[in-house]
Protein backbone atom coordinates (compact mmCIF):
# COMPACT_ATOMS: atom_id res chain seq x y z
CA UNK A 1 0.00 0.00 0.00
CA UNK A 2 1.34 3.65 -0.94
CA UNK A 3 1.25 6.41 1.04
CA UNK A 4 -1.57 8.31 -0.54
CA UNK A 5 -3.55 5.00 -0.45
CA UNK A 6 -2.53 5.32 3.44
CA UNK A 7 -4.04 8.81 2.93
CA UNK A 8 -6.87 8.00 1.20
CA UNK A 9 -8.48 5.24 3.24
CA UNK A 10 -7.83 7.43 6.28
CA UNK A 11 -9.99 10.28 5.12
CA UNK A 12 -12.65 7.94 3.70
CA UNK A 13 -12.91 6.24 6.36
CA UNK A 14 -13.23 9.10 8.66
CA UNK A 15 -15.53 10.90 5.82
CA UNK A 16 -17.65 8.33 6.37
CA UNK A 17 -17.85 8.05 10.18
CA UNK A 18 -18.35 11.77 10.90
CA UNK A 19 -21.37 11.65 8.21
CA UNK A 20 -22.79 8.14 9.50
CA UNK A 21 -22.45 10.90 13.15
CA UNK A 22 -24.65 13.53 11.68
CA UNK A 23 -27.52 11.50 11.73
CA UNK A 24 -27.10 9.57 14.81
CA UNK A 25 -25.78 11.84 17.12
CA UNK A 26 -28.22 13.33 19.79
CA UNK A 27 -27.38 16.91 19.92
CA UNK A 28 -27.83 18.77 16.77
CA UNK A 29 -24.66 21.46 18.06
CA UNK A 30 -22.75 17.91 17.81
CA UNK A 31 -24.47 16.86 14.75
CA UNK A 32 -23.29 20.20 12.40
CA UNK A 33 -20.04 19.56 13.86
CA UNK A 34 -19.47 16.31 12.65
CA UNK A 35 -20.91 17.73 9.56
CA UNK A 36 -18.25 20.37 8.78
CA UNK A 37 -15.89 17.30 10.07
CA UNK A 38 -17.35 15.34 6.79
CA UNK A 39 -17.02 18.24 4.81
CA UNK A 40 -13.18 18.84 5.62
CA UNK A 41 -12.32 15.50 4.72
CA UNK A 42 -14.16 15.38 1.42
CA UNK A 43 -12.00 18.31 0.77
CA UNK A 44 -8.79 16.23 2.05
CA UNK A 45 -9.91 13.45 -0.58
CA UNK A 46 -10.53 15.99 -3.42
CA UNK A 47 -6.88 16.99 -2.67
CA UNK A 48 -5.65 13.56 -3.53
CA UNK A 49 -7.24 13.88 -6.65
CA UNK A 50 -4.95 17.14 -7.60
CA UNK A 51 -8.78 18.80 -7.31
CA UNK A 52 -7.01 21.32 -5.26
CA UNK A 53 -9.35 24.49 -5.99
CA UNK A 54 -12.40 22.61 -5.57
CA UNK A 55 -10.87 21.24 -1.99
CA UNK A 56 -10.08 24.49 -0.90
CA UNK A 57 -13.30 26.27 -2.33
CA UNK A 58 -15.46 23.39 -0.53
CA UNK A 59 -13.34 24.91 2.91
CA UNK A 60 -13.68 28.07 2.30
CA UNK A 61 -17.38 28.03 1.02
CA UNK A 62 -18.95 24.92 3.19
CA UNK A 63 -16.92 25.43 6.36
CA UNK A 64 -15.81 28.66 6.43
CA UNK A 65 -19.36 30.13 5.95
CA UNK A 66 -22.16 28.14 5.12
CA UNK A 67 -21.71 25.75 8.10
CA UNK A 68 -20.93 28.94 10.44
CA UNK A 69 -24.28 30.27 9.64
CA UNK A 70 -25.50 27.02 10.08
CA UNK A 71 -24.33 26.37 13.60
CA UNK A 72 -24.72 30.58 13.99
CA UNK A 73 -28.98 29.52 13.89
CA UNK A 74 -28.55 25.75 15.29
CA UNK A 75 -27.29 27.21 18.97
CA UNK A 76 -29.46 29.59 18.92
CA UNK A 77 -32.32 26.77 18.71
CA UNK A 78 -34.09 25.50 21.93
CA UNK A 79 -34.60 21.74 20.07
CA UNK A 80 -36.43 19.42 22.26
CA UNK A 81 -34.82 16.44 21.02
CA UNK A 82 -37.15 13.76 22.74
CA UNK A 83 -40.22 15.64 20.92
CA UNK A 84 -38.08 15.31 17.19
CA UNK A 85 -38.08 11.51 18.34
CA UNK A 86 -40.96 10.64 18.71
CA UNK A 87 -42.60 9.69 15.17
CA UNK A 88 -39.32 7.86 14.50
CA UNK A 89 -41.27 4.44 14.33
CA UNK A 90 -44.39 5.72 12.29
CA UNK A 91 -41.46 7.30 9.83
CA UNK A 92 -38.93 4.24 9.34
CA UNK A 93 -40.45 2.29 6.98
CA UNK A 94 -40.59 5.18 4.39
CA UNK A 95 -37.52 6.25 5.13
CA UNK A 96 -35.92 2.44 4.71
CA UNK A 97 -38.04 2.47 1.36
CA UNK A 98 -36.29 5.87 0.40
CA UNK A 99 -32.71 4.54 1.54
CA UNK A 100 -32.83 1.54 -0.70
CA UNK A 101 -34.37 3.11 -3.72
CA UNK A 102 -31.36 5.38 -3.09
CA UNK A 103 -28.92 2.23 -2.48
CA UNK A 104 -30.36 0.37 -6.00
CA UNK A 105 -29.53 3.22 -7.96
CA UNK A 106 -26.32 4.03 -7.10
CA UNK A 107 -25.29 0.20 -7.44
CA UNK A 108 -27.07 0.09 -10.76
CA UNK A 109 -24.71 3.10 -11.44
CA UNK A 110 -21.70 1.74 -10.59
CA UNK A 111 -22.46 -1.88 -11.94
CA UNK A 112 -22.99 -0.25 -15.33
CA UNK A 113 -19.35 0.79 -15.87
CA UNK A 114 -19.72 4.09 -16.30
CA UNK A 115 -17.04 5.53 -13.80
CA UNK A 116 -14.76 2.55 -15.55
CA UNK A 117 -12.36 5.30 -17.18
CA UNK A 118 -9.29 4.59 -16.07
CA UNK A 119 -6.73 6.67 -13.58
CA UNK A 120 -6.50 9.67 -15.30
CA UNK A 121 -2.76 10.43 -16.50
CA UNK A 122 -1.15 12.40 -14.46
CA UNK A 123 -1.11 16.36 -14.98
CA UNK A 124 2.35 18.15 -15.55
CA UNK A 125 4.01 20.17 -12.36
CA UNK A 126 3.22 23.60 -14.12
CA UNK A 127 -0.42 22.87 -15.14
CA UNK A 128 -2.93 25.26 -12.79
CA UNK A 129 -5.90 23.73 -11.46
CA UNK A 130 -7.41 27.08 -10.78
CA UNK A 131 -6.64 28.55 -14.41
CA UNK A 132 -8.18 25.54 -16.22
CA UNK A 133 -11.43 26.06 -14.28
CA UNK A 134 -11.11 29.58 -15.14
CA UNK A 135 -10.56 29.38 -18.47
CA UNK A 136 -13.60 26.79 -19.05
CA UNK A 137 -15.72 29.03 -16.72
CA UNK A 138 -15.79 32.47 -18.80
CA UNK A 139 -15.22 30.89 -22.05
CA UNK A 140 -16.87 28.04 -23.20
CA UNK A 141 -19.97 27.91 -20.34
CA UNK A 142 -19.85 32.02 -19.74
CA UNK A 143 -23.05 32.36 -20.45
CA UNK A 144 -24.39 29.14 -18.22
CA UNK A 145 -22.19 30.53 -15.46
CA UNK A 146 -23.75 33.87 -16.03
CA UNK A 147 -27.28 32.84 -15.60
CA UNK A 148 -26.16 30.91 -12.30
CA UNK A 149 -25.24 34.23 -11.15
CA UNK A 150 -28.18 36.12 -11.78
CA UNK A 151 -30.47 33.54 -10.35
CA UNK A 152 -28.72 33.40 -7.10
CA UNK A 153 -28.66 36.63 -6.89
CA UNK A 154 -32.39 37.04 -8.08
CA UNK A 155 -32.31 34.17 -4.56
CA UNK A 156 -30.91 36.88 -2.67
CA UNK A 157 -33.39 39.43 -3.27
CA UNK A 158 -36.14 36.91 -2.51
CA UNK A 159 -35.12 36.16 0.47
CA UNK A 160 -34.38 39.57 1.98
CA UNK A 161 -38.13 40.84 0.43
CA UNK A 162 -39.48 38.09 2.59
CA UNK A 163 -37.91 38.57 5.61
CA UNK A 164 -37.08 42.06 5.41
CA UNK A 165 -39.92 43.89 7.55
CA UNK A 166 -40.00 47.50 9.35
CA UNK A 167 -41.12 46.48 12.81
CA UNK A 168 -42.64 49.64 14.08
CA UNK A 169 -41.67 49.54 18.03
CA UNK A 170 -38.08 49.06 17.53
CA UNK A 171 -35.89 52.10 18.48
CA UNK A 172 -33.94 52.18 15.12
CA UNK A 173 -31.26 54.91 14.67
CA UNK A 174 -30.20 57.04 11.08
CA UNK A 175 -26.81 56.85 10.88
CA UNK A 176 -27.44 59.86 8.09
CA UNK A 177 -29.07 61.88 10.67
CA UNK A 178 -26.57 60.93 13.09
CA UNK A 179 -24.14 62.35 11.52
CA UNK A 180 -25.58 65.89 9.72
CA UNK A 181 -26.07 66.90 13.40
CA UNK A 182 -25.22 70.51 13.90
CA UNK A 183 -24.47 72.42 16.98
CA UNK A 184 -27.50 74.56 16.71
CA UNK A 185 -29.98 71.45 16.75
CA UNK A 186 -28.98 70.33 20.00
CA UNK A 187 -27.95 73.46 22.21
CA UNK A 188 -28.96 77.19 22.19
CA UNK A 189 -26.55 79.23 23.53
CA UNK A 190 -28.72 82.32 25.25
CA UNK A 191 -26.98 85.33 26.14
CA UNK A 192 -28.63 86.99 29.19
CA UNK A 193 -27.61 89.80 31.98
CA UNK A 194 -26.61 88.45 35.49
CA UNK A 195 -29.06 88.73 37.91
CA UNK A 196 -29.14 91.06 40.71
CA UNK A 197 -28.73 89.73 44.13
CA UNK A 198 -31.54 90.56 46.31
CA UNK B 1 14.83 40.96 40.38
CA UNK B 2 16.41 43.93 38.87
CA UNK B 3 14.56 45.77 36.81
CA UNK B 4 11.74 43.23 37.06
CA UNK B 5 12.52 41.31 34.06
CA UNK B 6 11.90 38.23 35.25
CA UNK B 7 8.19 39.82 35.60
CA UNK B 8 7.09 38.54 32.33
CA UNK B 9 8.34 34.67 32.04
CA UNK B 10 7.08 34.63 35.95
CA UNK B 11 3.41 35.16 34.41
CA UNK B 12 4.15 32.65 31.61
CA UNK B 13 4.33 30.18 33.74
CA UNK B 14 1.57 30.95 36.28
CA UNK B 15 -0.29 30.77 33.63
CA UNK B 16 1.25 27.33 32.46
CA UNK B 17 0.66 25.92 35.83
CA UNK B 18 -2.94 27.59 37.33
CA UNK B 19 -5.87 25.21 37.37
CA UNK B 20 -7.95 24.77 33.89
CA UNK B 21 -11.89 24.93 35.67
CA UNK B 22 -14.61 23.09 33.97
CA UNK B 23 -17.46 24.72 34.31
CA UNK B 24 -20.42 22.34 35.19
CA UNK B 25 -22.46 21.56 32.30
CA UNK B 26 -20.33 22.23 29.86
CA UNK B 27 -19.53 20.33 26.75
CA UNK B 28 -16.00 18.45 28.33
CA UNK B 29 -14.62 18.12 25.17
CA UNK B 30 -15.55 21.08 22.79
CA UNK B 31 -15.06 22.85 25.46
CA UNK B 32 -10.64 22.01 25.10
CA UNK B 33 -11.11 21.49 21.59
CA UNK B 34 -12.10 25.22 21.07
CA UNK B 35 -8.93 27.00 21.93
CA UNK B 36 -7.04 24.39 19.92
CA UNK B 37 -8.95 25.16 17.08
CA UNK B 38 -8.29 28.60 17.07
CA UNK B 39 -4.48 28.48 17.37
CA UNK B 40 -4.17 25.70 14.79
CA UNK B 41 -5.10 27.57 11.85
CA UNK B 42 -3.34 30.72 12.36
CA UNK B 43 -0.07 29.02 12.31
CA UNK B 44 -1.27 26.41 9.49
CA UNK B 45 -1.51 29.45 6.96
CA UNK B 46 2.66 30.25 7.95
CA UNK B 47 3.24 27.15 5.50
CA UNK B 48 2.48 29.16 2.53
CA UNK B 49 4.05 32.52 3.57
CA UNK B 50 7.25 33.80 1.77
CA UNK B 51 9.81 34.92 3.75
CA UNK B 52 12.50 35.73 1.15
CA UNK B 53 12.85 34.50 -2.68
CA UNK B 54 11.89 30.99 -2.89
CA UNK B 55 12.14 30.89 1.29
CA UNK B 56 8.41 28.88 1.81
CA UNK B 57 7.84 25.62 2.93
CA UNK B 58 4.75 25.04 0.60
CA UNK B 59 5.13 27.03 -2.88
CA UNK B 60 1.32 25.57 -3.87
CA UNK B 61 -0.55 27.58 -7.05
CA UNK B 62 -3.18 28.16 -4.51
CA UNK B 63 -1.91 29.95 -1.84
CA UNK B 64 -3.59 32.44 -1.09
CA UNK B 65 -6.99 30.72 -1.45
CA UNK B 66 -5.68 28.06 1.28
CA UNK B 67 -5.19 31.39 3.02
CA UNK B 68 -8.50 32.54 3.23
CA UNK B 69 -9.91 28.91 3.68
CA UNK B 70 -7.85 28.55 6.72
CA UNK B 71 -8.19 31.62 8.30
CA UNK B 72 -12.13 31.48 7.77
CA UNK B 73 -12.04 28.39 9.85
CA UNK B 74 -10.91 30.32 13.09
CA UNK B 75 -14.48 31.02 13.73
CA UNK B 76 -14.68 27.79 15.24
CA UNK B 77 -13.00 28.26 17.90
CA UNK B 78 -14.84 31.78 19.49
CA UNK B 79 -18.22 30.00 18.16
CA UNK B 80 -17.26 26.46 19.69
CA UNK B 81 -15.81 28.09 23.05
CA UNK B 82 -19.25 30.33 23.36
CA UNK B 83 -21.56 26.99 23.72
CA UNK B 84 -19.64 24.67 25.07
CA UNK B 85 -18.69 26.71 28.20
CA UNK B 86 -22.43 26.59 29.20
CA UNK B 87 -22.67 30.27 30.02
CA UNK B 88 -24.63 33.27 28.49
CA UNK B 89 -22.04 36.00 28.41
CA UNK B 90 -19.74 33.30 26.13
CA UNK B 91 -22.81 32.69 23.99
CA UNK B 92 -23.46 36.14 23.09
CA UNK B 93 -19.53 36.88 22.90
CA UNK B 94 -19.41 34.16 20.20
CA UNK B 95 -22.96 35.36 18.30
CA UNK B 96 -21.43 38.62 18.05
CA UNK B 97 -18.26 37.64 16.89
CA UNK B 98 -19.61 35.20 14.37
CA UNK B 99 -21.71 37.71 12.91
CA UNK B 100 -19.08 39.97 12.50
CA UNK B 101 -15.93 38.06 11.18
CA UNK B 102 -18.79 36.62 9.02
CA UNK B 103 -19.61 40.09 7.63
CA UNK B 104 -15.91 41.68 7.49
CA UNK B 105 -14.81 38.23 5.75
CA UNK B 106 -16.36 39.00 2.91
CA UNK B 107 -14.49 42.47 2.59
CA UNK B 108 -11.88 40.79 2.92
CA UNK B 109 -12.11 38.55 0.29
CA UNK B 110 -12.95 41.57 -2.27
CA UNK B 111 -9.71 43.42 -1.38
CA UNK B 112 -7.76 39.92 -1.98
CA UNK B 113 -9.83 39.26 -5.25
CA UNK B 114 -8.26 43.20 -6.37
CA UNK B 115 -4.98 41.61 -5.29
CA UNK B 116 -5.04 38.72 -7.50
CA UNK B 117 -6.50 40.29 -10.27
CA UNK B 118 -3.35 42.74 -10.13
CA UNK B 119 -0.92 40.20 -9.60
CA UNK B 120 -2.22 37.51 -12.05
CA UNK B 121 -1.35 34.46 -9.60
CA UNK B 122 -2.72 33.13 -6.58
CA UNK B 123 1.08 32.05 -5.51
CA UNK B 124 2.10 34.84 -3.01
CA UNK B 125 5.88 34.30 -4.24
CA UNK B 126 4.52 35.50 -7.91
CA UNK B 127 2.31 38.39 -6.00
CA UNK B 128 5.36 39.76 -4.52
CA UNK B 129 7.12 39.46 -7.54
CA UNK B 130 4.44 41.08 -9.86
CA UNK B 131 5.57 44.24 -7.31
CA UNK B 132 9.06 44.34 -8.17
CA UNK B 133 10.28 48.17 -9.20
CA UNK B 134 10.36 51.01 -7.32
CA UNK B 135 8.18 51.14 -4.07
CA UNK B 136 6.72 53.99 -5.25
CA UNK B 137 5.28 52.69 -8.42
CA UNK B 138 4.81 48.59 -8.18
CA UNK B 139 3.65 48.18 -4.92
CA UNK B 140 0.47 47.19 -4.99
CA UNK B 141 -0.25 49.61 -2.32
CA UNK B 142 -0.57 52.57 -4.76
CA UNK B 143 -3.01 51.13 -7.31
CA UNK B 144 -5.27 49.39 -4.65
CA UNK B 145 -4.83 52.12 -2.03
CA UNK B 146 -9.08 51.85 -1.15
CA UNK B 147 -8.42 47.78 -1.41
CA UNK B 148 -5.75 48.09 1.35
CA UNK B 149 -7.53 50.40 3.57
CA UNK B 150 -10.53 48.10 3.49
CA UNK B 151 -8.14 44.86 3.71
CA UNK B 152 -6.27 46.90 7.14
CA UNK B 153 -9.89 47.76 8.66
CA UNK B 154 -11.46 44.15 8.09
CA UNK B 155 -8.12 43.17 9.13
CA UNK B 156 -8.17 44.45 12.58
CA UNK B 157 -12.17 43.18 12.63
CA UNK B 158 -11.30 39.65 11.82
CA UNK B 159 -8.99 39.55 14.72
CA UNK B 160 -11.20 40.77 16.75
CA UNK B 161 -9.37 43.35 18.23
CA UNK B 162 -9.69 47.20 19.50
CA UNK B 163 -11.74 49.17 18.00
CA UNK B 164 -13.49 46.07 16.68
CA UNK B 165 -13.37 43.81 19.81
CA UNK B 166 -17.35 43.87 20.79
CA UNK B 167 -16.64 40.15 21.18
CA UNK B 168 -14.88 40.76 24.25
CA UNK B 169 -16.56 43.80 25.43
CA UNK B 170 -15.46 43.40 29.04
CA UNK B 171 -17.69 46.19 29.73
CA UNK B 172 -20.92 44.60 28.94
CA UNK B 173 -20.22 40.86 28.92
CA UNK B 174 -17.24 40.43 30.89
CA UNK B 175 -15.25 38.99 28.49
CA UNK B 176 -17.08 37.04 25.85
CA UNK B 177 -16.18 33.86 24.39
CA UNK B 178 -13.33 32.92 27.23
CA UNK B 179 -15.18 34.49 30.11
CA UNK B 180 -15.11 30.56 31.27
CA UNK B 181 -11.47 29.40 30.53
CA UNK B 182 -8.54 29.44 32.99
CA UNK B 183 -5.30 28.70 32.91
CA UNK B 184 -3.24 27.32 29.93
CA UNK B 185 -7.00 26.88 28.11
CA UNK B 186 -7.34 30.80 28.54
CA UNK B 187 -3.88 31.54 27.47
CA UNK B 188 -4.25 29.51 23.99
CA UNK B 189 -6.86 31.93 22.90
CA UNK B 190 -4.89 34.95 23.61
CA UNK B 191 -1.87 33.23 21.99
CA UNK B 192 -4.32 32.63 18.88
CA UNK B 193 -5.07 36.37 19.52
CA UNK B 194 -1.56 37.14 18.10
CA UNK B 195 -0.90 34.68 15.84
CA UNK B 196 -3.33 36.00 14.10
CA UNK B 197 -2.64 39.38 14.48
CA UNK B 198 0.93 38.43 13.27
CA UNK B 199 -0.42 36.56 10.33
CA UNK B 200 -3.02 39.78 9.20
CA UNK B 201 0.38 41.70 9.20
CA UNK B 202 2.46 40.05 7.05
CA UNK B 203 -0.32 39.05 4.74
CA UNK B 204 -0.84 42.74 4.40
CA UNK B 205 3.32 43.33 3.92
CA UNK B 206 3.35 40.80 1.22
CA UNK B 207 -0.08 41.46 -0.81
CA UNK B 208 0.06 45.32 -0.48
CA UNK B 209 3.52 46.74 0.36
CA UNK B 210 6.01 44.09 -1.48
CA UNK B 211 6.94 41.52 0.96
CA UNK B 212 10.81 41.07 1.00
CA UNK B 213 11.15 43.83 -1.74
CA UNK B 214 13.57 46.74 -0.77
CA UNK B 215 12.62 50.65 -0.98
CA UNK B 216 15.73 51.13 -2.41
CA UNK B 217 16.84 51.00 -6.35
CA UNK B 218 17.81 47.51 -7.52
CA UNK B 219 21.48 48.95 -8.66
CA UNK B 220 22.33 50.34 -4.87
CA UNK B 221 22.43 46.65 -3.49
CA UNK B 222 26.15 46.37 -5.26
CA UNK B 223 26.82 48.68 -2.69
CA UNK B 224 30.21 47.06 -0.68
CA UNK B 225 29.45 45.89 2.80
CA UNK B 226 26.07 47.44 3.32
CA UNK B 227 24.67 45.64 0.39
CA UNK B 228 22.84 43.27 1.88
CA UNK B 229 21.26 45.39 3.81
CA UNK B 230 20.32 47.57 0.98
CA UNK B 231 19.40 44.94 -1.50
CA UNK B 232 16.01 42.66 -1.18
CA UNK B 233 15.54 40.03 2.26
CA UNK B 234 13.72 38.88 4.80
CA UNK B 235 14.54 41.83 6.70
CA UNK B 236 12.57 44.02 4.88
CA UNK B 237 9.45 41.40 5.13
CA UNK B 238 10.29 41.31 8.84
CA UNK B 239 10.71 44.88 9.12
CA UNK B 240 6.99 45.84 7.53
CA UNK B 241 5.57 42.77 9.27
CA UNK B 242 6.76 44.56 12.18
CA UNK B 243 5.26 48.24 11.08
CA UNK B 244 2.11 46.59 10.63
CA UNK B 245 1.76 44.90 14.36
CA UNK B 246 2.58 48.10 15.90
CA UNK B 247 -0.58 49.68 14.19
CA UNK B 248 -2.49 46.91 15.64
CA UNK B 249 -0.98 48.08 19.08
CA UNK B 250 -1.42 51.75 18.51
CA UNK B 251 -5.30 51.16 17.11
CA UNK B 252 -6.07 49.82 20.58
CA UNK B 253 -4.15 52.67 22.85
CA UNK B 254 -6.38 55.06 20.40
CA UNK B 255 -9.69 54.28 19.32
CA UNK B 256 -12.70 53.89 21.47
CA UNK B 257 -14.59 50.41 20.60
CA UNK B 258 -17.35 50.55 18.01
CA UNK B 259 -20.86 50.04 18.89
CA UNK B 260 -22.01 46.82 17.69
CA UNK B 261 -24.92 48.65 14.73
CA UNK B 262 -21.89 50.49 13.79
CA UNK B 263 -19.82 47.69 13.43
CA UNK B 264 -22.39 45.74 11.42
CA UNK B 265 -23.35 48.66 9.49
CA UNK B 266 -19.16 49.39 8.28
CA UNK B 267 -19.06 46.12 7.21
CA UNK B 268 -22.12 45.36 5.37
CA UNK B 269 -22.57 48.90 3.30
CA UNK B 270 -19.77 50.74 3.41
CA UNK B 271 -16.74 48.44 3.18
CA UNK B 272 -18.29 45.80 0.54
CA UNK B 273 -19.27 48.32 -1.19
CA UNK B 274 -16.13 50.44 -1.76
CA UNK B 275 -14.33 46.35 -2.66
CA UNK B 276 -17.30 45.93 -5.49
CA UNK B 277 -16.56 49.09 -7.08
CA UNK B 278 -13.10 49.32 -6.69
CA UNK B 279 -13.00 45.74 -8.42
CA UNK B 280 -14.88 46.67 -11.42
CA UNK B 281 -13.07 49.78 -11.84
CA UNK B 282 -9.75 47.71 -11.57
CA UNK B 283 -11.20 45.02 -14.03
CA UNK B 284 -12.23 48.25 -16.81
CA UNK B 285 -8.55 49.44 -16.35
CA UNK B 286 -6.81 45.89 -16.94
CA UNK B 287 -9.29 45.80 -19.90
CA UNK B 288 -7.74 48.59 -21.11
CA UNK B 289 -4.19 47.56 -21.06
CA UNK B 290 -3.61 50.09 -18.33
CA UNK B 291 -1.55 47.34 -15.91
CA UNK B 292 1.81 48.85 -15.13
CA UNK B 293 -0.50 51.55 -13.74
CA UNK B 294 2.24 53.92 -12.56
CA UNK B 295 5.50 53.31 -14.02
Amino acid sequence: MTFQQLVFFLFAAVTTLSALRVITVRNPVHAALFLVLTFFSCAALWMLLEAEFLAIALVLVYVGAVMVLFLFVVMMLDINIARLREGFAGYLPVGALVALIMVSEMVLVIVSGAFDTGAPEPAPATYSNTEALGEVLYTDYVYQFEIAAVILLVAIVAAIALTLRRRTRTKYQNPAQQVSVDRDDRVRLVKMKPEERD
Amino acid sequence: MRNGWLQPIADAVKLLFKEIIVPTNASRTLFFIAPMLSLAPALAAWAVMPFADGMVLADINAGLLYILALTSMGVYGVIIAGWASNSKYALLGAMRSAAQIVAYEIAMGFALVGVLMAAGSLNLGDIVRAQQGAWTTGWFVWPLIGLFLVYIISGVAETNRSPFDVAEGESEIVAGFHVEYSGMAFAVFFLAEYANMILISALTALLFMGGWLSIFPQSWAQTPYIGWLIGDGIHWFLLKTTFFMFNFLWFRATFPRYRYDQIMRLGWKVLIPVTLVWIFAEAAAIALGWKPWLS
